[in-house]
């Protein structure tokens, strides 16, 4: 049991946290709620009134489309970094110490990355000039250099090489806490390496590998920079639109809207996936 | 032969040798203790049993049949683990049931042998509970029951009592005696304390230095330690620094009869003559007899139960344990005699 400090101290040390978050969540965030019910000044910038003219803009199959790809899109990419990151980790976490060192520094080299430099890049890793489509030809495996972007699948990986660093950190300490006899346990049950992949380590581990989806998910979700890149427009996300907006129709009211409109979808999502996750491993 | 073999098995990992050529045999039904201090080996031994290691050389036999390379789901073996490993995901019921949900047995039959299970480690009732809602004890129950749910052909606990407190471990140790006597189960337990491995072995083995030192019966071993490492493990022991002469071992002196001399020894070279300190017996001062010395005693420790009586013998500490109503005419300070019965003393290499 731990022990709960006296009432009058913890309104004290919440004070810092609380400040923090009103500093910076709260005060950006009431600016934009606001900003999203001001009146747009075509041509110009925009006044302060109230109208919810933004809002009603979303009653349109076009934002009904784009906001249901940029949720798939970023569903995709959160199965496929955790699907390509957990046995990642799995095995990493397997290594001695000494072994782990150099793998988990190259992954934090890769976040050192900006979005900007690992967009262009894999824009010419897939083109037809100079990607890997030449290599193909050379080895005889391709007829002729292809381009694969800008395409979904180029965007995808373009995601999932961004996100999948963090996807690897959020279950690394998890997976490396993971008690090696459960494994044990289990084989001398009588169960196989993979049954036992699935029925103990995935199980126990579930809240990380949750913790993990949600993360790339929110991540992802944000990405604007990639889909204009490595994406053909029916590609771009919503996202993109509110970038689009803000900066080059300098139509601030609509791009506000349109960011707590995401944040309206997305939190309750990321809330239904926690509850879910906990709700299976409740059951279980 | 029947039971499991275990023939020259070598094991080191890189460099770091953990165990060297070990020979043993364990028949059915035994209750054999693996007893050593840690980093003996006694762990990796088990685990080469077990099939979660394999040996670098030798070979593991079961009922005459090579199981060395056996995969470990297919052994059919049940272990107890240092952590008990059980399912943190699983109540008390779905961890008993998941080697027989992997062996395919139907629910109404799974549901019978977890009751069955449940009943044999005096925890009924409790099928539907959380791991984490359970005691240490409890636990430790649901592991045993869990490793016992396939009627395995060997029953295997690496440390199982380790994470209880003492008066609970005792306690465990009894029960899972009684349990393995009343199951008939050949079991092998793996522990670094010698009253665990007395209490509960038919068997023990135990092992310093990455080797089997002495296979016996508890109280032969306990008796008839073959060496200085077992004779100090086992118990305690009061080693006498000597010479072997004419079958006994000479100390400042005089030669004191041993009823057995270990192996290694030559006549003449240095031994050590080894006795237990309940075995040691005083007398008053000037009582003279066969083996027996002149001490000092350098001090008394009454616990209520027992006495300890430290003496200064010949130049060696020598430690006596006897009962409180006859140590009255023994004072700290005060010379007596005292004597170390031939039938109680062994003369071990040095």
């Amino acid at each position: 049991m731990i022990r709960s400090a006296p009432r009058g101290r913890d309104h004290v040390l919440a004070v810092y946290p609380l400040a923090m978050l009103a500093v910076f969540f709260l005060v950006p965030f009431g600016i934009m709620l606001a900003v999203s019910v001001f009146h747009r000044v075509q041509g110009g910038f925009y006044e302060p009134g109230f109208e919810l003219a933004s809002y009603a803009r979303f009653f349109t199959p076009f934002f009904g489309g784009v906001l249901g790809f940029s949720l798939a899109l970023a569903g995709v990419a959160s199965l496929l970094c955790v699907a390509l990151g957990f046995p990642f980790t799995y095995f990493l976490t397997r290594m001695s110490r000494r072994r782990q060192v150099p793998f988990l520094v190259f992954l934090l080299s890769v976040l050192s990355l900006s979005e900007v430099i690992i967009g262009f890049s894999w824009s010419i890793l897939l083109s037809r000039t100079a990607g890997l489509s030449n290599l193909f030809v050379a080895l005889g495996l391709l007829e002729a250099p292809a381009a694969w972007t800008p395409g979904f699948g180029a965007l995808l990986a373009g995601l999932c090489y961004l996100a999948l660093p963090y996807a690897v950190l959020v279950l690394y300490p998890a997976l490396s806490r993971l008690d090696p006899e459960l494994v044990e346990a289990a084989r001398s049950l009588g169960a196989s390496p993979l049954r036992t992949f699935f029925t103990v380590v995935v199980p126990v581990l579930r809240p990380a590998i949750v913790a993990a989806l949600v993360m790339v998910f929110v991540f992802t979700l944000g990405a604007y920079l990639l889909p204009q890149l490595l994406g053909q427009p029916q590609h771009w996300t919503l996202s993109v639109l509110i970038t689009d907006q803000a900066i080059y129709q300098s139509n601030l009211p609509f791009a506000a809207a349109m960011a707590i409109f995401l944040l309206a979808v997305s939190l309750p999502l990321v809330g239904l996936t926690q509850w879910l996750g906990r709700r299976r491993s409740l059951a279980a | 032969m029947s039971g499991l073999v275990l023939d020259k098995i070598d094991k080191h990992f890189g460099s770091v040798v953990a165990l060297s050529d070990v020979r043993l045999e364990i028949a059915h039904g035994q209750f054999v203790c693996l007893l050593g201090p840690s980093g003996c080996g006694k762990t990796t031994l088990l685990r080469i049993i077990a099939g979660l290691e394999a040996p670098s050389a030798g070979r593991v036999l079961l009922d005459a049949e090579e199981i060395t390379e056996q995969a470990v789901h297919k052994r059919g073996f049940g272990m107890v683990f240092q952590s008990l490993a059980l399912f943190p995901h699983l109540t008390v019921g779905e961890n008993i049931a998941y080697g027989l949900k992997v062996r395919g047995l139907a629910k109404p039959e799974q549901d019978a042998r977890v009751a069955e299970l449940l009943e044999l480690v005096r925890l009924p009732g409790l099928a539907a509970r959380h791991i984490a809602q359970l005691s240490g004890g409890q636990r430790q129950r649901i592991a045993i029951a869990r490793a016992l749910a396939l009627k395995p052909k060997l029953f295997l606990l690496d440390e199982p009592l380790s994470a209880l407190d003492a008066k609970l471990r005792e306690e465990m140790q009894i029960e899972l005696r009684l349990l393995q006597q009343q199951l008939g189960i050949t079991t092998i337990v793996v522990t670094h304390d010698q009253r665990e491995a007395m209490t509960m072995a038919d068997l023990v083995v135990v092992m310093g230095d990455n080797r089997v030192q002495q296979v016996g019966a508890p109280l032969d071993i306990y008796r008839r330690p073959v060496n200085r490492f077992v004779a100090d493990f086992i118990g305690s022991s009061n080693l006498i620094p000597g010479r072997l002469r004419e079958g006994g071992v000479e100390v400042a002196g005089a030669r004191l009869a041993v009823a057995e001399v270990g192996p290694g020894l030559a006549e003449g070279g240095e031994a050590s003559l080894c006795i237990r300190p309940e075995e040691v017996r005083l007398l008053a001062a000037g009582e003279a007899g066969a083996n027996r010395l002149p001490g000092r005693v350098s001090f008394v420790r009454d616990l209520g139960a027992t006495v300890e009586i430290s003496l200064d013998c010949a130049g060696t500490q020598v430690l006596c344990l006897t009962m409180p109503e006859q140590h009255g005419q023994f004072r700290q300070g005060g010379t007596v005699t005292v004597e170390l019965p031939a039938a109680a003393c062994l003369a071990l290499a040095p």
